[in-house]
């Protein structure tokens, strides 16, 4: 599945810095009907994490009040060159990932 | 909730007797865009936060993807998108000699799908037409429109024109009557637009997902409970060429994001 | 012949009862006030939940309620002492009350994160920050979500 990430590629040490990330998914509630009355099973993203060089900078759970496709920007702190590490878990074992590299000056 | 919006529809009515058809001057045509809220602009104007782009990604990656019993990939004919598909989309629908009527380019590509790759048509709005639609009109982006310029088109847009003016459906509107006489007010909390089909296939908030000129027709279709015709019917093609020709020389904005 | 407004009302009407019968479900619709309150003491348990601090930014025009760009801020330094270990968002309409938890650190550097929500109906979103004292504090909006003219079949 596609993933848009958007990362500034170079940043000055200890600026703070804006990530972006979009994915694919249909983010399913579980709360609607099909038109003969069933109900279609939730399957939606539950977590995301966003590593740095190793480390977790970031967190998320999500919800099925979170729209399809879901979208998240969140800051860092551009500390030293290396690489973002972006996973997404869901229902139905559901997983996907996705990396993004700075530089650091 | 139908009976509130159907409060709102007959009282534009009321407030609008004389429903003359009158085209739009062409200095006065506007893209859906502008008629958006900030947000929902900021959403398309950036590529990393517009999720249409999703779509755009998928679809590249199927254009160097071998298919069918031919085993050829889009590139395989067509080489590199940015070049050979460039302004591309801003022509459909386009007329095909074989057929001796236009095309969408939903059916161009499973034209081409079935005529050189051997390979079975995609189904009507699933995932991997739109991502190739999607791909090859995004190479338009910011083309000038100029369907309907070929004059083997004359007859179906003509044909298009007719239905857009029609009245159908238990409302009894045409097209016009709202996206020519009445752009601009409000319909339920929602502005009406011109209807210009500058950014399809789009991301439609409200479908949370891409959607081609044909599901947003159909739809309109079901608003004024009106029976839609089906994917790929002569009257669908005929009304997207219609508003594509009546779009002319906007620019293209592949994919846009709208309410 | 032609549809009267009057024929075209009464047959609106009917639609609008026709519709409404499948709400009868014995699995609640929206989420209650008890909903959101139980949801928001399950991750404050017992503390105090104070005014202040906390910004959410939703457009004042809601354009279309399945897809709304939100932005919770804090005001804080986000350093190691005096930071935002978590953001928590709630609404009091959808069927379920929870939207988004975010946890964040000093190595943040700013308390701010976005997303794209859905809200079913106008209502009260509420978001609550939980700083490194432990303190908690929030920030509640009421939005206005407008319906859209033109929907697809019914599901």
């Amino acid at each position: 599945m596609a993933a848009l990430i958007n990362v500034p590629a170079k940043a000055r040490r200890g600026e703070i810095i804006e990530i972006r990330t979009l994915t694919s998914h249909i983010m399913e509630t579980g709360f609607r009907h099909t038109a003969d009355g069933a109900l279609v099973p939730r399957d939606i993203i539950t977590n995301f994490t966003c590593r740095y060089n190793g480390a977790e900078i970031f967190r998320a759970d999500l919800f099925p009040a979170i729209a399809a496709n879901p979208y998240l920007s969140f800051f860092t702190v551009a500390k030293e060159s290396g690489k973002f590490e972006f996973e997404w878990i869901g229902d139905n074992g559901y997983s996907s990932s996705a990396s993004a590299s700075i530089t650091v000056e | 909730m139908s009976f509130w919006r159907a409060i709102s529809a007959a009282a534009l009515l009321a407030t609008t007797p004389a429903l003359l058809a009158g085209e739009i001057p062409p200095d006065a045509r506007r893209s859906g865009y502008s008629f958006m809220a900030p947000d929902t602009r900021a959403m398309q104007d950036d590529d990393t936060s517009n999720p249409g782009m999703l779509f755009v990604l998928d679809g590249e990656a199927l254009w160097t993807k071998k298919t069918g019993s031919a085993d050829k990939a889009c590139a395989d004919c067509h080489g590199d998108a940015r070049g050979s598909m460039k302004g591309v989309a801003a022509r459909y629908p386009a007329f095909d000699k074989a057929l001796a009527r236009p095309v969408t380019l939903d059916q161009r590509i499973n034209l081409c799908r079935s005529n050189h790759q051997q390979a079975p048509a995609l189904p009507y709005e699933s995932r991997d037409l739109l991502a190739l639609s999607a791909f090859v009109a995004h190479q338009s982006r910011g083309t000038a429109i100029t369907a309907g310029d070929d004059p083997q088109l004359k007859p179906f847009v003509e044909q298009g024109r007719d239905l857009f003016m029609q009245r159908e459906g238990q409302l009894n509107l045409a097209c016009t009557n709202c996206h020519d006489d009445n752009f601009n007010k409000r319909l339920a909390g929602a502005p009406i637009t011109q209807g210009q089909p500058t950014g399809y296939p789009l991301y439609r908030l409200e479908w949370q997902t891409l959607g081609s000129l044909e599901r947003r027709l159909r739809s309109c279709m079901t608003g004024v409970r009106a029976q839609a015709y089906d994917y790929g019917a002569p009257e669908l093609v005929a009304l997207e060429l219609y508003l594509m020709s009546r779009a002319h020389g906007l620019p293209m904005e592949t994919p846009a994001v709208r309410p | 012949m032609p549809t009267t407004r009057r024929q075209f009302l009464n047959l609106a009407g009917s639609v609008s009862v026709a519709g409404t019968i499948p709400i009868v479900t014995l699995r609640p619709l929206e989420a209650t006030p008890a909903m959101l309150s139980a949801a928001i003491r399950n991750v404050v348990g017992e503390a105090p939940v104070r005014t202040g601090k906390v910004k959410l930014d939703i457009p004042p025009l809601v354009e279309n309620g399945n897809t709304v760009p939100m932005t919770v801020s804090v005001a804080s330094p986000m350093t190691a002492d005096d930071h935002v270990k978590s953001i928590h968002v709630f609404n009091e309409k959808n069927p379920q009350p929870n939207i988004g938890n975010f946890y964040l650190s000093p190595s943040s550097g700013r308390a701010q994160v976005s997303t794209r929500i859905r809200l079913a109906d106008t209502q009260k979103v509420v978001a609550i920050a939980r700083l490194s004292d432990d303190t908690f504090w929030q920030v509640a909006t009421e939005i206005v979500v407008t319906l859209a003219a033109c929907t697809e079949e019914m599901n």
